[in-house]
């Protein structure tokens, strides 16, 4: 029986076990005088949950283990020739086992007759099939697989027994706590919480595992490259990993990426925040209802265009555009039209990346000055302030702490951006405060470091993960000050 | 010009000894809110140096007319006002008037203690600087001392001007915002339902300073309580469901009222 199958059933006891329940409890409660703890829908959820909840787990216990324990049980059934001696060779051969033994199931029965001679009959059965198996795969591999087989639907088999059983015996339990006194509501509760507890723990758990993984990566980069050269180097030419050759020297700068990263978010926060934030705060005070409720559904459709088409945008459009201009002006002062900007540059990226934060500014803002409760401004009118002075004196100094964390907020979006940038300033790595030249950034190389046919082995790649953590810690760290601040400013008005 | 000679002529008629100075003017005034007419016609006159008291239950317009007379009314989209209301004689619905510097004569402070989320010292000059009243640093704290004791308040945080004015006690922030209103020089203070956020004791200051302020200027309160429109009032304006059901001196309104909904409000059959 599969899993989905056996899910499937559980849950249908579990809705007959919710049925049951409440009909049964709302019909003791109209015939008894004795009243009840719990209504009937939680004795119905309380079944329910006892019916699911044990079924599933054990499921998934048993999904788990028996991988394990036929991987073991088979492994110790092979001669210690055919498995090898070192590990690696041992995984090597689990793997062909394994692989046998997937593509055994493809089979009919006849040719299952066949394939059981032996290696060279199962082989092209199962090319046939789209298997392919690895040349050094033996006979007693093949008599593995089909011992993993047989052992894998018993184990199916009895799966499907006992997850059913569980799935009846506990409902039956519940069954029998069907009373007056009994403080269904509250296992309800208790169980509902439990679930809420399990998903904001995997929420966090997988940020950790992230972060852990990422260390260890990490950390074997910086056994081969030192930290030092990382942090300090302002060169960042990490050459091609030729397979093999680990120790193929390149060179492996941050800075030339960190400034790349920070000029390019520092150029689309000078386009972003000033146009956002007037745009905020004239949707907030001046607009009327009804332009602003066009305008703002309007802006946010902007902030969900995906950002490869505003790479689109500068490329096709915003950096020819610069060029052209530069060429013209250039050609008006000196008399020769050669373009100071070139086609790809920190300007075009800076501007094209602060467009798309453009709706992602106004927005938090509109809402944070929206947000400044109307008593500031009548008691600022009402001392014969205009509204100008009111927004410039009033309304946003008690919104800026609010602003200041949007703005952390949008300053992190920018330094993880990707798409615009390899496309609008291109990906060399290199020095220069001249914004009208190419520069690239720590997500590109990380991008162009990880694409391509790879071993997890060389400094060329473990860099990425380096890089990785370098960002995760700034956008990190900007996240938690905009955190703290945006928590300050939400005291206020307390 | 014209409105020089009206200002006049009305001073003219008011001169006599003993007749009242009157402030403001409400004629004919009706307020509507989209379709929805909140005021019906009302006639009102302020005096000056006075305690004018709006009473009336909940919802009949007293807010309202009280908000038209600095025109804070402008500040919601659907509201239209029609009739005169006069300053001095002036109409200050008048396209010519500024109402800037309207609100600078005619004070507001609100039901909700709302100090702005800055030092006590900013909260008081905010007024004066945007009327560029204060020149300099000494200009400034002298109007930041005066206004804090004329709202009683002075001893009470002169060693914490520079502290948030929201970090005060409820009363203590309502007698804050007072002082804000009376640092800029108003003529007239409106003030609506000023105590209903705070504690008894702190009511009973605010009414105290109420009662002092009266001498130089003219004030209009709102107020859902009987007990303090008799305490703090000269005047007393009943309202009805958008209707001014009648004025006249507190000490009759609340003895022998001629309308019988007065009669009914202020025993409590209604509210
Ligand atoms: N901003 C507004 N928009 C629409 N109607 C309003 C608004 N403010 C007040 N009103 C209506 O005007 C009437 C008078 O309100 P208000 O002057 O606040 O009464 P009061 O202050 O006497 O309780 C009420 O019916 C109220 O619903
Ligand atoms: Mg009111």
């Amino acid at each position: 029986m599969s899993i989905f199958l056996l899910v499937t059933i559980v849950c249908v006891l579990g809705v007959v076990g919710y049925v049951l329940a409440r009909s049964r409890v709302s019909g003791l409660e109209t015939d008894s005088s004795v009243s009840y703890h719990s209504r009937p829908g939680y004795h119905g959820m309380h079944m329910a949950i006892a019916t699911v909840l044990p079924a599933l787990l054990v499921l998934a216990v048993w999904a788990i283990s028996s991988q394990v324990v036929i991987g073991n049980v088979v492994k110790s059934s092979i001669s210690q020739e055919v498995l090898g001696d070192s590990a690696a060779r041992e995984g090597l051969t689990m793997g062909i086992v394994s692989s046998i033994s997937r593509g055994l199931t493809l089979l009919n029965a006849e040719e299952l007759k066949q394939a059981a001679n032996g290696i060279d009959a199962a082989r092209p059965l199962l090319a046939a099939k789209g298997v392919a198996i690895a040349t050094d795969a033996s006979d007693p591999m093949v008599t593995a697989a089909f011992r993993y087989n047989g052992l894998e639907q018993t184990s199916t088999f009895w799966r499907s027994i006992v997850v059913i059983l569980a799935a009846l015996v506990c409902g039956g339990w519940a069954w029998t706590q069907l009373g007056a006194r009994v403080k269904a509501r509250n296992r309800v509760e208790g169980v509902v919480l439990g679930l809420l507890i399990l998903a904001s723990s995997i929420a966090i758990l997988t940020t950790i595992g992230i972060v852990l993984s990422m260390i260890r990566e990490t950390g074997r980069f910086f056994a081969s490259v030192p930290p030092l050269e990382f942090f300090f180097g302002t060169v960042w030419d990490p050459r091609f990993a030729a397979a093999g050759a680990t120790e193929s020297a390149g060179q492996f700068g941050l800075l030339p990426l960190l400034a790349g990263t920070l000029y390019i978010a520092l150029v689309a926060m000078l386009v972003a925040v000033p146009i956002g934030l007037f745009a905020a705060v004239y949707m907030a005070e001046y607009a009327g209802p009804k332009l602003r409720s066009v305008a703002k559904p309007l802006l946010e459709v902007l902030a969900g265009i995906p950002t490869i088409v505003y790479g689109f945008f500068a490329v096709v459009t915003v950096g020819p555009f610069l060029r052209d201009l530069s060429a013209q002006i250039s050609g008006i002062f000196t008399g020769d039209a050669s373009s100071f900007i070139q086609a790809q540059s920190v300007l075009t990226a800076g501007a094209v990346m602060g467009i798309m934060l453009i709706p992602f500014v106004s927005s938090l803002s509109d809402d944070i000055i929206t947000a400044v409760p109307r008593a500031m401004r009548d008691g600022s009118l009402g001392l014969g302030a205009t509204r100008s002075e009111t927004i410039k004196r009033v309304i946003l100094p008690a919104a800026l702490p609010g602003i200041v964390g949007a703005l952390l907020l949008t300053a992190s979006r920018a330094i993880g951006e990707t798409m615009i940038v390899v496309l609008a300033a291109g990906v060399a790595a290199r020095l220069t405060i001249n914004p009208f030249e190419p520069m690239t950034t720590v997500t590109v190389k990380i991008v162009s470091q990880l694409t391509g046919d790879l071993e997890f082995n060389s400094p060329q790649t473990l860099v990425a993960f380096a890089l990785g953590i370098t960002l995760f810690v700034l956008t990190l760290g900007l996240n938690i000050y905009a955190l703290y601040v945006v928590r300050k400013y939400r005291e206020q008005y307390e | 010009m014209n409105m020089m000679s009206d200002a006049a002529t009305e001073k003219a008629v008011n001169a006599p000894a003993d007749e009242p100075v009157i402030k403001m003017r409400g004629k004919d005034v009706c307020v509507f809110y989209g379709p929805k007419q909140a005021l019906f016609d009302v006639n009102l006159n302020i005096r000056e140096n006075a305690v004018t008291a709006l009473i009336g239950p909940s919802g009949c317009g007293k807010s309202t007319f009280l908000r038209s007379l600095n025109r804070m009314n402008d500040t919601i989209d659907t509201c239209r006002v029609t009739g005169d209301i006069t300053l001095d004689g002036e109409d200050i619905y008048d396209p010519a008037i500024d109402v800037v510097e309207l609100r600078a004569r005619v004070g507001m402070v609100f039901q909700k203690p709302n100090p702005f989320p800055k030092s006590i010292y900013e909260n008081v000059v905010y007024g004066p600087r945007i009327h560029g009243l204060v020149r300099n640093k000494a200009d400034m704290d002298e109007v930041v001392e005066k206004s804090l004791v004329r709202a009683g308040l002075f001893n009470e945080v002169k060693d914490r001007l520079h502290e948030p004015g929201t970090g005060l006690s409820g009363g203590q922030q309502q007698r804050l915002c007072i002082a804000r209103a009376i640092a800029v020089s108003p003529e007239v203070i409106l003030m609506d339902e000023p105590c209903s956020a705070l504690d008894p004791i702190a009511t009973a200051t605010v009414e105290e300073l109420i009662h002092e302020l009266r001498e130089n200027y003219t004030i209009v309160i709102v107020t859902h309580s009987m007990q303090q429109a008799a305490r703090v009032s000269q005047r007393t304006a009943m309202f009805h469901l958008g209707v001014l059901v009648e004025e006249g001196d507190t000490d009759k309104i609340f003895t022998n009222p001629d309308d019988p909904r007065t009669q009914d409000y202020i025993t409590g059959r209604f509210g």
